[in-house]
């Protein structure tokens, strides 16, 4: 069978209004969604992004605006007969228990009306999909599966009837870290064979980082503060509520940003390959390792020598200590030497400058400072980010109370 | 004249009874499932609606069955109408108040993802919330049937049908030879029928509780 590839999603001045609420909880949305993209609603709890993606499939009536799904305009389309060409998938699985695996999978393609046969063979093929025996699992009940076999099978039963788009609440959330990577690698492994498009919510920015092509960050009232692609939300927040939400990833982007010349590098001996050698002897004896660093005649970092290895060179140098096999120049990135650093046995690696020439060394210890640092003035930054993100919301508050009081009303303060 | 001896004179007469015992028993309670599943179904989603269903049904678990059955026959005369109307009031209660408890308690996100995965109202509470429902429901009914045993003996009172006659006759010749015989023949009967009752519950919760949800 051929698969649905996606179809377009567009929110033109989505609006929810709960009755006896005094604010919108989401406030005029505007968002296409291309065919065949992965896009991810991520934002802090409460902001609304929940309620966004249950108003494509209108779990939640919109109170204005239009929803379009491909060429037609779905706002007014009977929400039964709509929610079957949108698959669904939420937290924790959301199986029914007293069905088995195969009732469950099977429950949308036999609403449409799909033959027996042709239903038999859709759910060992979704089962197949999903990377579940279909002969294992084909008769067993929900509380007879792991929690992340089911959210599997809970895939399984919202990609069923072949729909071209795919709603995933926090599918992810109810499982352990390990399992949720598994599933979060099938299901980019998943798109990459059915090029569906999914609207994907959830709280955690890595996730939304790992499965999105585009990332949309929600503020309060669902307000889209930023929607861009992953890297450019990383390395181009638009403002302190975005960079404020990227939060630990801006660490990890520092590390890309930040140069091995910017960290300080520490001094290790070193020693010439023609120097006599007595004095490398003296030097490794003196020293406070017991290794130092050998370097060529055109002083490039050349060999590791330990203690042993001098015993045993008896007199050559020839074959004793190991090759220096991976070096870092000094505009590589942090990531790069701890990368480096990582693969090297004894967890050091020598820096060189422009023509390859020893400068010094970093090692896990040195790195890791300076990750500290990095990490620490960070942390400080976000908090005076957060402090005036805070006041400066005070601040609109009282306008907007003020701004009531004077018969203006509406959004004010906000930029 | 022993009670086996007793027994064995009167057989016929007495499988009658319990035949018809039993038979009324299990008409009402068809009934009163019926009523009182569609009463919790109608109601269980308003706060008020179910408590009105509750509190009513309860109140007529209240009145005494000998005044009720009282009360019934100058309005549909003796016989088998009072007792079957009577029979299916009080085996409401247990089954509209489980069938309430069972179908709110069905996990609200289950209901979500019924909803979106596209099931229309219908399907939704007959292939989701029903069979999520049915086991506390199948527990009400189970009660209900062990007490409309008891209160189909009164039904005799309005001449109904059932071993409320064999007690009633003990009870009404009371010093003559068979009275005592009488009265524990129709109770072992009861009790017997009671236990049958329940056996064959047991069975059909095997046959109609999903094995996914079965504790």
């Amino acid at each position: 069978m051929t698969a649905t590839s996606g179809a377009r999603i567009h929110l033109e001045n989505l609006t929810k209004i709960y009755p006896g609420s005094t604010g919108p909880a989401v406030d005029n949305v505007n968002l296409e969604v291309r065919a065949g993209e992965t896009v991810i609603f991520v934002g802090p709890s409460g902001c609304g992004k929940s309620t966004t993606l249950k108003m494509i499939n209108r779990l939640i009536e919109p109170t204005s605006g239009r929803i379009r799904i491909g060429d037609e305009d779905v706002t007014d389309m009977d929400p039964v007969r709509l929610r079957r060409k949108i698959g669904y998938a939420i937290q924790a699985s959301g199986l029914f228990p007293h069905m088995t695996v195969a009732q469950n999978i099977a429950l949308v393609p036999k609403m449409i009306g799909w033959s027996r046969a042709r239903v038999g063979s859709r759910v060992e093929e979704m089962l197949d999909l999903v990377g579940l025996d279909p002969g294992e699992f084909h008769g067993r009940y929900p509380r007879q599966l792991s929690g992340g076999q089911q959210q599997r099978v809970g895939v399984a039963r919202a990609l069923a009837a072949d729909p071209p788009v795919l709603l995933m609440d926090e599918p992810f959330g109810a499982v352990d870290p390990i399992t949720r990577d598994h599933l979060q690698d099938e299901l980019i492994r998943l798109q990459h064979e059915l090029h569906k498009t999914i609207c994907f919510v959830t709280h955690d920015f890595d996730e939304a980082i790992k499965l999105g092509d585009r990332i949309a960050v929600l503020r309060e009232r669902s307000h889209i503060a930023q929607f861009d692609t992953p890297e450019a939300i990383l390395t181009n927040p638009t403002d302190d509520f975005v960079s404020g939400f990227v939060g630990a990833g801006a660490a990890l982007k520092r590390l890309n940003l930040t140069r091995v010349r910017d960290v300080g590098v520490v001094d290790f001996p070193t020693a010439g390959v023609d120097d006599p050698l007595q004095d490398i002897f003296d030097t490794l004896r003196s020293g406070a390792t017991n290794e130092l660093l050998l370097l060529d005649r055109n002083r490039r970092p050349y060999k590791w020598l330990r203690r042993g290895d001098l015993s045993r060179a008896k007199g050559s140098l020839a074959r004793a200590g190991t090759l220096v096999t991976d070096t870092v120049t000094r505009d590589a990135t942090l990531r790069d030497a701890l990368e480096a650093v990582l693969t090297d046995n004894a967890g050091r690696v020598a820096v060189t400058g422009r023509r390859g020439e020893y400068t010094g060394v970093v090692d896990v210890e040195t790195l890791m400072n300076n990750v500290h640092e990095l990490l620490e003035a960070d942390r400080l930054e976000a908090l005076a980010h957060q402090h005036d993100l805070q006041e400066q919301r005070e601040r609109e508050t009282r306008l907007a109370q003020e701004g009531l009081d004077t018969g203006e009303g509406g959004p004010g303060g906000r930029a | 004249m022993s009670f086996w001896e007793y027994v064995g004179t009167r057989h016929a007469q007495l499988l009658t009874d319990t035949y018809q015992h039993a038979s009324v028993v299990f008409q009402c309670m068809v009934l009163a499932t019926v009523l009182g599943v569609l009463i919790g179904v109608v109601t269980y989603g308003s706060e008020w609606a179910g408590g009105l269903a509750t509190t009513s049904t309860a109140t007529v678990l209240t009145i005494p069955s000998l005044a009720l059955i009282g009360l019934l026959i100058p309005v549909v005369g003796l016989g088998v109408p009072p007792t079957v109307i009577a029979l299916t009031l009080y085996g409401l209660l247990p089954v509209v108040r489980n069938a309430i408890v069972g179908l709110r308690g069905v996990d609200p996100a289950l209901v979500d993802a019924a909803k979106g995965i596209g099931m229309s109202r219908t399907a939704r509470l007959v292939r989701v919330e029903l069979p999520l429902a049915w086991p506390p429901i199948l527990t009400g009914i189970r009660v209900a049937t062990q007490m409309l045993m008891g209160i189909a003996a009164i039904a005799a009172f309005a001449s109904g049908p059932g071993l409320g006659n064999e007690i009633f006759r003990g009870i009404a010749s009371l010093g003559s030879a068979n009275s005592l015989n009488q009265v524990l023949a129709g109770t072992v009967g009861i009790v017997i029928l009671a236990l049958l009752f329940d056996a064959a519950y047991v069975l059909i919760g095997r046959l109609t509780i999903s094995r996914g949800i079965r504790a």
